[in-house]
């Protein structure tokens, strides 16, 4: 049994998938720290699926060196296995089997006494409101019950590491907040948790956030920290016409990105106050009369600036187009 | 392996099968169907062809020959001709499988056996009619015409043991037991597993500690025990409706049975191997099936086919267990006269599993 609690949960180094010609994960440096979240943030394709699979040893990597919770991946997976929780981005419980018999099931798969099962699924039905549903098809389910479900299947045998990949992305704003409550109640009794997703206000909430763009690590720290960082400014116009603004502005040298947010736009800009004047002068000789203002830099300006060099796959720069 | 968790795939196999109607009824309903659609249908032995007669001679020996003929009972005199251009028409029409030509000089040929004294005209497209043909052909001409003489000319006697009245269900419903095993055990076992890797299970499961081992079996288990009740319906029915004798030990069919029913689940097993779909399992699925009935001895005679196709289906399960199983219920072999079969089986299943287990790892990629 390796000597687990000193050292940091998951440790990667130059971690590397590729498929065919394809890169999906290229050489990435993890480390995530033990009772805590750490958030992968990154577009669709951007290898946080893979980068999961293949930290719990259900995908082999082209090279670089893996250790979860003390064990060497790949070659320690099924060691690993007992002790980690893993909730697929798909529903990968069965839909013609009860809201017990799943739970039944899985706590039998990790070899729970028939007592213990018993005692630990009517904990999780009442930590997780399943009771009344006890009885339910799982494939009858809405979607946050289908994830609370999912949940409790993948946290039954307390592993120490969950591993969650975009958990909830069929789940409605209410049952998101409410499954991030879970989270924190975990993480307060020790576990430690990576969980992907593109929502900016769910990556805010972690504690560590890494950025993935094109299978590379493109930002990774806090979330406040990252925002503090960022180079540049964020700058807010406020206009009659915003859609004109950033019409005129498109092209504009120094902009890396810009979107409407109601009735003003914000830009994501380099430099200081002198490019902000530039901005202003270039607004005014387009006919537009506009205040330009910098702000508070948020997550999502982050995003748009680590991922700004490969922009065809990413979401938010294509709005500021 | 963990019991307790083998335990619990079975039955979380089993809750899923019961909640999945379709593929129950199939359990039931897939055996009883075949046994009477075959069972009544499938019938070598001719009787009723449609027949025309051209008889030139018009003596009343020529007359008493027709008679004789007809109440043989394997052609029925349905047209009564006058010239032999009639005879192709109705041939190629379809109207009739064969026509029997009675020369005009019909007595004297039979008196001086220089040639043939009758001639019968098949429709050669079907292999089965002109089996029939040569039996008639081989009929004793002279005592038909002249009972009194008594001399048996010509005459092979025929001693049918283990079928004496060549009823055809005595020889397709122990074959059919083969025929049904082989449909469902090898579809549902292999469907069964890709499924899950279809609907995403898998991607869950193998992030926990169950082996593929505990897997395969936990699915395969309950196979045995629906095929063993597949079995039953079939023989049940069998003996009811068709009347099919179980000469031999009832322990010995269902040993024989569940040899083969676990070969074909294996060979389910490998197909899941190779299958990513649901829809390409089915497809295997059938390409396994259609080449074991046709050569496994089931349809067509083993001996009749050219050695290719003999060694070939020699590595069917379902050829062994055609053997083994007429063996059994018909000729009242045992287990231990037939070990050579149930050998062959087990190689089969060993070769097969063992493939499958090589293919199996517990990963995506």
């Amino acid at each position: 049994m390796p000597n687990t609690d000193t050292k940091a949960a998951i440790v990667a180094r130059g971690l590397t998938r590729r498929f065919g010609d394809v890169i999906a994960v290229d050489n990435l440096d993890l480390t995530v720290e033990r009772a805590q979240v750490y958030g992968f943030l990154g577009p669709n394709g951007s290898g946080k699926s893979t980068t999961i699979r293949m930290l719990c040893g259900l995908l082999l990597p082209s090279s670089g060196d893996i250790e979860v919770l003390g064990y060497k991946i790949p070659q320690q997976a099924e060691a690993l296995k007992r002790r980690i929780g893993y909730m697929t981005q798909k529903f990968s419980l069965y839909d013609d089997l009860t809201v017990f018999e799943n739970l039944d099931f899985v706590a039998a798969v990790h070899e729970l006494t028939r007592a213990n099962a018993r005692t630990r699924i009517a904990e999780l039905l009442k930590v997780y409101w399943l009771e009344n549903l006890r009885k339910q098809l799982a494939g009858t389910l809405s979607g946050g019950q289908k994830q609370r479900l999912a949940l409790a299947a993948a946290v039954l045998h307390k592993p120490e590491l969950l591993l969650l990949d975009e958990p909830t992305s069929a789940v409605d704003p209410q049952s998101r907040r409410e499954f991030w409550d879970s989270l924190f109640a975990l993480v307060d009794a020790g576990t430690t948790i990576l969980v992907s997703t593109h929502y900016m206000d769910e990556a805010e909430r972690c504690h560590r956030l890494a950025i993935l763009d094109h299978g590379r690590l493109v930002a990774d720290g806090a979330p406040r920290e990252l925002a503090q960082a960022l180079p540049g400014q964020a700058l807010l116009v406020e206009c009659d016409v915003p859609r004109g603004a950033q019409k005129a502005l498109t092209g504009f040298p120094g902009i890396t990105a810009m979107a409407q947010i109601g009735a003003s736009l914000r830009v994501l800009a380099d430099g200081g106050d002198q490019q902000r004047a530039r901005i202003a002068a270039h607004l005014r000789e387009a006919g537009i009369e506009a205040k330009v203002e910098p702000t508070t830099a948020n997550l999502e300006d982050v995003f748009v600036a680590a991922t700004r060099h490969s922009s065809s796959a990413t979401g938010a720069p294509e709005k500021a187009k | 392996m963990n019991l307790r968790r083998l335990f619990s795939i079975v039955i979380k196999e089993l809750r899923q099968l019961r909640r999945d109607r379709l593929t129950f009824a199939m359990i039931v309903g897939i055996p009883t169907m075949q046994l009477l659609v075959f069972g009544y249908a499938i019938n070598m032995d001719i009787r009723h062809l449609d027949a025309a007669v051209l008889d030139q001679a018009q003596t009343w020996q020529s007359r008493e020959l027709v008679a004789t003929l007809g109440q043989t009972g394997v052609m029925d005199f349905k047209y009564r001709l006058h010239a032999p251009q009639e005879i192709d028409t109705l041939l190629r029409e379809g109207r009739i499988s064969a026509a029997l030509v009675i020369p005009p000089d019909f007595e004297r040929r039979v008196i001086e056996h220089d040639r043939a004294a009758l001639q019968i005209v098949v429709d050669g497209s079907d292999q089965i009619v002109q089996q029939a043909a040569r039996q008639l052909a081989a009929l004793p001409l002279a005592s038909l015409l002249n009972p009194t003489q008594g001399v048996q000319v010509n005459n092979v006697e025929i001693v049918n043991f283990y079928n004496p009245e060549r009823r055809a269900p005595i020889n397709t419903v122990p074959g059919l037991i083969g025929v049904i095993l082989t449909m469902t055990m090898v579809l549902f076992t292999a469907m069964a597993i890709v499924r899950e890797r279809e609907r995403g299970n898998l991607e869950f499961l193998i992030a926990t500690p169950v082996s593929p081992a505990e897997l395969t079996l936990g699915k395969v288990l309950p196979f045995i025990g629906i095929g063993l009740l597949q079995v039953t319906v079939v023989l049940t029915l069998g003996v009811l409706i068709f009347k099919v004798p179980i000469n031999g030990s009832l322990l010995d069919v269902y040993g024989a049975a569940l040899a083969f029913i676990i070969a074909s689940l294996s060979l389910g097993v490998f197909l899941s191997t190779l299958a990513k779909t649901q829809f390409q399992a089915m497809q295997l699925a059938m390409f396994t099936f259609l080449p074991q009935i046709l050569l496994s001895g089931f349809m067509f005679p083993f001996a009749g086919m050219p050695w290719p196709a003999q060694w070939l289906a020699e590595i069917f399960p379902m050829t062994h267990f055609i053997r083994l199983i007429r063996g059994i219920m018909l000729r009242a072999a045992t287990l231990r006269d037939l070990w050579h079969e149930l050998a062959a089986l087990a190689a089969f299943c060993v070769v097969v599993l063992t493939i499958a287990v090589l293919r199996t790892r517990k990963r995506l990629d």
